[in-house]
């Protein structure tokens, strides 16, 4: 294991994130903030409490779910796009280092700097609502799963966008409306029961739902459930990174 | 001397079923630098790609310091050091950082002494802080050699270093080269720039639509095909060749002044030079100057990847 390469390349990513530290933290910091204050407050005023949480309290887990996972995303997808597009992912293709090596440095990267940015905005959420984590060490686990299994995903688009739209299009077009649907601003149980059943077809109910367990210990599947699906979610995105370097998908011919 | 680089047989088909390499075989001495020459599309970068990891080779082995570049790859790898064609480096990053990051990719320990000696070789260190994207264009070829450079490999393979640069710059670049051989590095460029490999190399391979068509010490090559042409100026202008000098097959130049000779040192029985100059007398002409010329690599380049194709 070639450690001192994955440090080389997860320093010099983290250093790109430092470099523009005020726009990665303050974009995600003020958008969570117009959540709290349209949903939270304005329209969240208006709305009874949900399982015995107030609404603004309730939507926290998701809008974190929802930043952290676009943010880990939009980072591991630019992180290895990049190279590609300015040609400097000959370095990584000449040097001794192997697949596994490559996605430690990008993916740890990417997921470290979307961890930071949910910690930041569950800190920012607390200007607005009170919260408590009733399984903080749960919340925690949850998140750096979540973190590390988008961003693996990230990677994935990455290799495969052949330019800038379609590294927008899958965030765009996939993730936002399977947040959206996740539950991050409702309970599944609130939708008719035939939606319900649809709802349990998307994989980010389950990470919402457990990640709102570690809150408020409920959740609308059960916490194993929510586990399995996150494991299988990483499982399938490992699998498919191996292929990628095992075939040269995209980055070797 | 050991081969420091062996390649045999090397083969690269793409996809589409087009054969960049067929069969390369060719040996790279430890120390020497070797200039890798042929027309654009020749299968030299590919070549070097495949040397380096950036493409899968189809068939064929080679060897690094006696490591496989497939099956042992990580030992293989740490002794190359690679230059590519194009200029790419991350624009926002800091020259010493980015240089930095290749040692460290190269599993080397940091080592900021080596990186002051290896920035300051190549008259990088005042701009060590520069952003890259502020850098000119052959600065920018310097950071690229240092980044090749700063896990102090074995083999430098070095894709069109002075395409597109200077004179000035490339007789600079040219001073790098011979100071990294000096300090015992093997180097293999590629270059369709003749008077390059004529100016640097040790031995000259030519390459053409995937294959090597020779590999030869470069005073010996140009000795070989070397043909060289005597001029002999005139004092007085002729209208014709003499038809006693027939026999040396004379070229007249168009104003009549001149003569052109061409002969072969290798030649069986002699150049023919005193000969030639015995029947020159005898016919009554004198002569106002004489002087040699050598083929370039050039010409015998030309000549040969010609032959090629026909």
């Amino acid at each position: 294991m070639n450690l001192r390469a994955i440090r080389a390349i997860y320093v010099y990513e983290m250093k790109r994130f430092m470099r523009t530290l005020m726009e990665s933290l303050l974009s995600p910091v003020i958008s969570t903030t117009l959540y709290f204050v349209v949903f939270g407050s304005a329209i969240g005023s208006r709305i009874d409490q949900i399982e015995g949480v107030s609404y603004g309290a309730f939507i926290v887990p998701g809008l974190i779910m929802l930043t952290v996972m676009t943010q880990a995303i939009s980072n591991a997808s630019f992180g290895i796009y990049f190279p590609k597009f300015i040609g400097t992912i000959y370095e990584l293709l000449s040097a001794p280092v192997n697949f596994l090596e490559i996605v430690l440095g990008y993916v740890g990267a990417a997921a470290t700097k979307s961890l930071l940015i949910g910690l930041v905005i569950l800190i920012t959420s607390r200007f607005f609502v009170d919260i408590d984590v009733q399984h903080p060490a749960a919340m925690l686990g949850f998140l750096v799963l979540t973190c590390l299994s988008f961003s693996l995903f990230g990677f994935i688009i990455g290799i495969w966008a052949e330019n800038f739209q379609q590294l927008q299009i899958i965030p765009l077009l996939v993730i936002t409306p399977l947040v959206f649907l996740g539950g991050s601003f409702y309970s599944i149980s609130m939708l008719p029961e035939g939606w319900q059943t649809v709802s349990y077809f998307n994989p980010v109910v389950y990470l919402i739902s457990g990640f709102r367990w570690s809150f408020f210990g409920q959740a609308d599947v059960s916490v194993g459930l929510s586990l399995l699906a996150i494991a299988a979610f990483t499982g399938i995105c490992l699998l498919i990174v191996w292929l990628i370097f095992k075939t040269g998908y995209r980055i070797k011919s | 001397m050991a081969s420091i680089v062996e390649v045999e047989g090397l083969q690269k088909t793409y996809d589409g079923g087009f054969e960049a390499l067929r069969g390369v075989s060719l040996g790279i001495e430890e120390g020497e630098i070797l200039a890798l020459l042929g027309p654009n599309g020749a299968g030299k970068t590919t070549l070097i790609s495949a040397l380096c990891g950036i493409t899968t080779p189809t068939g064929g082995t080679a060897r690094v310091g006696g490591h496989d570049i497939v099956n042992d790859y990580r030992k293989a790898r740490a002794m190359i050091g690679l230059v590519p064609q194009e200029v790419a480096l991350e624009p926002f990053e800091k020259v010493i950082n980015t240089v930095r990051f290749s040692r460290g990719l190269f599993g080397k320990p940091r080592d900021d002494a080596l990186i002051e000696r290896l920035l300051r070789q190549l008259s990088l260190w005042d701009k060590r802080d520069s952003r890259t994207r502020e850098l000119s264009g052959g600065m920018k070829r310097r950071v690229l050699i240092a980044k090749a450079l700063v896990h102090e490999p074995k083999v430098l393979f070095l894709d069109e270093p002075t395409a597109g640069v200077d004179v000035e710059l490339r007789r600079d670049m040219w001073q790098v080269v011979e100071g990294l051989k000096a300090q015992g590095v093997t180097i293999i460029l590629t270059t369709h720039y003749i008077e390059e490999a004529e100016a640097i190399a040790d031995r000259v391979a030519v390459i053409n639509r995937g294959e090597i068509l020779l590999v030869e010490d470069k005073t010996d090559l140009m000795r070989r095909m070397g043909r060289k042409t005597l001029r002999i100026d005139l004092s007085a202008p002729i209208s014709a060749v003499p038809e006693g000098l027939a026999r040396y097959d004379l070229e007249l130049s168009p104003e009549g002044d001149a003569l052109s000779y061409h002969y072969d040192t290798r030649g069986q029985d002699g150049t023919g030079i005193t000969r030639l100059l015995q029947a020159l007398a005898a016919e009554g002409l004198t002569l106002r100057d004489v002087h040699t010329t050598q083929s370039s690599l050039e010409e015998i380049f030309v000549g040969l990847v010609k032959e090629d194709v026909a």
